[in-house]
């Protein structure tokens, strides 16, 4: 650290600038753009749905992947991965426990984006096309899974920030 | 029976709902 560089540090800024990317799209979609789309007349949702939700989609899901690489690399780095993946149960140290439940919540938010909504968001928005039933079935499916990593970021973001502060 | 996911007020409220009970866990099992 005396010439003012640490790797470490420079891993974690690059895991806060993608997860404020991430998690600030995820809050896009679920805050604004969801609940504006019923507003919206039918012949200007095409800007939304054929504009800027897949530009939107293609940042939230890379972001969300680079804030789990470099999640797990300052893991690595700061030697608590495997105590953390294991929740403290190893360690019976809270610090452990918090930022282990900060880690499952942003891997299991992580496969959510990749596996379920991204997929799904694709049949919605037509890049892959499918029969009007299984159409409206996959934003649903999009739109609940989205709700769910929402929900689940208010958890996460607690453990992220209660891990390196309150410990 | 309507999905509580489709309110973002209930999103919201669940996700409090889980993050005290996240502290209470820790709690439990990290002291």
């Amino acid at each position: 650290m005396e010439d003012g560089f640490s790797l470490i540090f420079f891993i974690r800024w690059l895991h806060v600038l993608s997860g404020v990317m991430w998690i600030g799209l995820l809050w896009y979609f679920n805050f604004v753009q969801i609940p504006s789309m019923p507003k919206i007349p039918d012949e200007q949702k095409p800007a939304i749905s054929k504009v800027i939700a897949p530009e939107a989609l293609f940042w939230f899901r890379w972001s969300a992947l680079s804030t789990v690489v470099f999640g797990v690399l300052l893991a690595g780095m700061n030697g608590y991965l495997v105590d953390g993946l294991l929740i403290g149960i190893n360690t019976e140290v809270a610090r452990d426990t918090m930022i282990g439940f900060g880690m499952w919540l942003g891997l299991i938010m992580a496969f959510n984006v990749w596996f379920v909504i991204w997929p799904n968001q694709q049949k919605a928005l037509g890049m892959v096309a499918v029969e009007a039933d299984e159409k409206a079935k996959a934003a649903r499916t999009a739109m609940l899974f989205s709700r769910t990593n929402t929900m689940l970021s208010l958890p996460m973001l607690y453990a992220m920030v209660a891990a390196q502060n309150l410990f | 029976m309507k999905n509580p996911l489709e309110s973002l007020p209930t999103t919201i409220v669940m996700g409090l709902v889980i993050t005290v009970i996240m502290v209470l866990l820790v709690q439990a099992i990290g002291s």
